[in-house]
């Protein structure tokens, strides 16, 4: 066997239809309503703005190690892959089918600002039926899994969408938050929050963030295929929404807040979760903060 | 050319010689800021076929020249070309166009 | 309307509905039986805590008022917009309010909404719109975000935002385009507890909207495109 390196593809930089395309099975990804059938946004040219053949969110089925998935991947690069009234409704058609088709999985491979604000009012009707439907796949037995690496982040009404699901992957590339850093700033002034500083966005919303708080399940590379793995060991991991459950969710975040002393930065909160050197987390590799986060998850085991 | 509120609408067709055995829809490019995408379908008659919705108005004389160049070199025939733009260079439009129909299966002899 | 005389006007003095710092609670008597009343008031900007708060309410209910009704009372100006709330991952708190609600009528506690002064996006998302069903006054708010800011946004000239508004039901801000939209059920016009009465009575169990939005001609493709993915190869 001759040990050839690999070369990394990045997720970030890949659009959604070559993630797709990496990421599952090779050939596997059968979709519904594809670019030809046109299905696309009626209220985007009144604002002199194109639409895309598949309003930004392509959806199937597929195979991933051979587990049948249902999937949709939304494009971050059309319209900030916010939703609006067809893109969201594709989302909600994948889910409703998965309800009665029964797949393994359903797989998000989200990248969104959150509503689509050109479409403000059925993107924001739109995103809640996802939110539902959502809810209602994983009250129907099957894990929804959702991935976060595109540059755009996960923003919106979609970051409570994908915080609905059974378990989510990021890489340190990915964002996840609800108020984009923009929308923070343009209300509250820069000293609440400034979206330029890169640095800062990345620590408040990003991947090494949201995985040493617990917010994500799997912290990975900016790596389609570090993405499929991490989506394949995520396949039989359900978390089923009972009262029990929701009441330590409850515990957990009240804890969260009761222990949050208006600390002005993540560095600050990552000292308490026990980082001697919580500056040097922006320069760690993603392996050695999962090699942290497993040695405290032994600890307090 | 109709003038849709809000976005040019452009339509071109041209004769062409090359015929392409059948293949399903080919979708390359992105509609993003700067890009566009192109749809490339199988349609009845021996010409090639382009539809360009696009928000950058009035461009329609480069748009011609660009599916003109494109012909000339491609005499596609029996292709339709769909194109959702949002202000691409004529450099990434070509090269949109180049990648979609690299996409295409060998022309019949 | 303010919160004291809209219970007023539901139940009468059959109610220990209270307001601590923004958040409604309370329990009241109606039509034989008793409902469990949640919502907030001062246009509340919902932030990590008060997401909390909602949600301690919902579980509440839940362990300890089986099977009993919950009314959502909405006003709000949206999600809180604060460093710190997105630091400690307000997104999830949202998220987890909203499977509380999903829960209880899952458990079989129907859940009604009312939009009775302000609701603007974040601020009712995981609550009102995830209601069996949401309802609004007349002269309630309902909208994404302000003119100006989704100018800024979209890069979109405001004037030609506040042109669309005028018809176009897709922006313009108000309780009758969420109606045609399917986002609302209804408007609650005359006598409150009448329109109370015929809402619980008519709580669907599955998710109306897209439907309700094609019928009214607010939205046209969304349950067109839902129905044709059902029925895709």
């Amino acid at each position: 066997m001759s040990l050839r390196p690999t070369t990394v593809t990045s997720y970030a930089e890949c659009s959604a239809r070559q993630r797709l395309a990496l990421l599952l099975d090779a050939g596997s990804f059968h979709e519904w309503l594809p670019p030809a059938e046109r299905v696309t946004s009626p209220h985007l040219a009144q604002l002199g703005l194109p639409c895309a053949f598949d309003d930004g969110v392509a959806v199937g089925r597929a195979a991933l190690e051979g587990r049948s998935v249902f999937v949709a991947a939304q494009e971050g690069a059309f319209m900030g892959g916010g939703v609006g009234e067809v893109h969201g409704a594709k989302l909600v058609g994948m889910l409703r089918r998965a309800v009665r088709d029964r797949p393994d999985a359903v797989l998000l491979l989200a990248e969104s600002g959150g509503v689509r604000l050109h479409e403000a009012n059925a993107g924001l009707i739109a995103v809640s039926e996802v939110m539902r439907a959502l809810l209602d796949v994983r009250a129907s037995g099957m894990p929804v899994v959702v991935l976060i690496g595109g540059a755009n982040g996960c923003f919106g009404g979609m970051g409570i969408v994908a915080a609905c699901a059974d378990h989510i992957v990021m890489s340190d590339v990915g964002r996840h938050a609800m108020s984009g850093p923009e929308v923070i700033e343009a209300s509250g002034g820069v000293e609440e929050f400034d979206a330029r500083d890169r640095s800062l966005v990345w620590r408040t919303t990003g991947g090494k963030h949201r995985y040493l708080l617990g917010d994500c399940d799997q912290l990975v590379d900016d790596d389609v295929q570090a993405f499929r793995a991490a989506a394949t060991r995520a396949l039989d991991q359900r978390r089923p929404l009972t009262l029990t459950a929701l009441e330590a969710e409850h515990r957990l975040l009240s804890a969260r807040l009761a222990a949050a002393h208006d600390e002005a930065d993540a560095f600050e909160l990552w000292r308490r979760l026990g980082i001697t050197h919580p500056e040097q987390v922006p320069d760690r590799s993603v392996r050695d903060i999962g090699v942290w986060v497993a040695s405290r998850r032994k600890e307090v085991a | 050319m109709s003038m849709a509120p809000g976005v040019d609408v452009l339509d071109f067709e041209l004769p062409g010689s090359k015929a392409v055995a059948a293949f399903e829809p080919i979708l390359v490019g992105v509609v993003g800021s700067g890009n566009l995408e192109v749809l490339l379908e199988p349609q009845s008659t021996p010409t090639c076929r382009f539809q360009v919705e696009t928000s950058a108005r009035g461009f329609g004389a480069i748009w011609e020249a660009v599916v003109r160049d494109f012909q000339q070199r491609h005499s596609l025939s029996g292709v339709q070309v769909s194109i959702h733009d949002m202000g691409a260079t004529p450099a990434v439009v070509a090269l949109r166009l180049a990648q979609a129909i690299a996409e295409l299966p060998r022309a019949q002899p | 309307m303010n919160w004291r005389e809209l219970c007023r006007a539901l139940f009468g003095d059959r109610h220990d509905v209270t307001e601590d710092d923004e958040l409604l609670r309370g329990s009241a008597h109606f039509d034989g039986d008793l409902l469990d009343v949640l919502g907030t008031t001062g246009h509340a900007a919902i932030g990590y805590a008060m997401a909390l708060r909602q949600a301690r309410a919902v579980l509440d209910t839940i362990a300890t008022h089986p099977g009993r009704t919950i009314v959502l009372l909405i006003d709000t100006q949206g999600q809180r917009l604060r460093r710190h709330d997105e630091l400690l991952g307000i997104h999830r708190a949202m998220a987890h309010l909203g499977s509380a609600i999903d829960l209880a009528r899952r458990r079989g506690h129907r859940v009604l909404g009312l939009v009775y002064d302000q609701a603007l996006s974040g601020g009712f998302i995981t609550t009102g719109l995830l209601a069996d069903a949401c309802h609004a006054l007349p002269n309630a708010e309902i909208r994404v975000m302000r003119l100006p800011a989704m100018a800024r946004v979209t890069k979109l000239p405001q004037e030609l935002l506040e042109r669309l508004s005028v018809a176009n039901p897709v922006f313009a801000p108000g309780v009758e385009n969420y109606l045609r939209m399917g986002g609302l059920a209804s408007l609650w016009q005359g006598d409150l507890a009448q329109a109370l009465r015929r809402s619980l009575a008519e709580l669907p169990t599955e998710d109306r909207r897209a439907q309700d939005g094609a019928e009214r001609g607010g939205r046209r493709l969304a349950a067109a495109t839902v129905q044709r993915i059902l029925d895709a190869a």
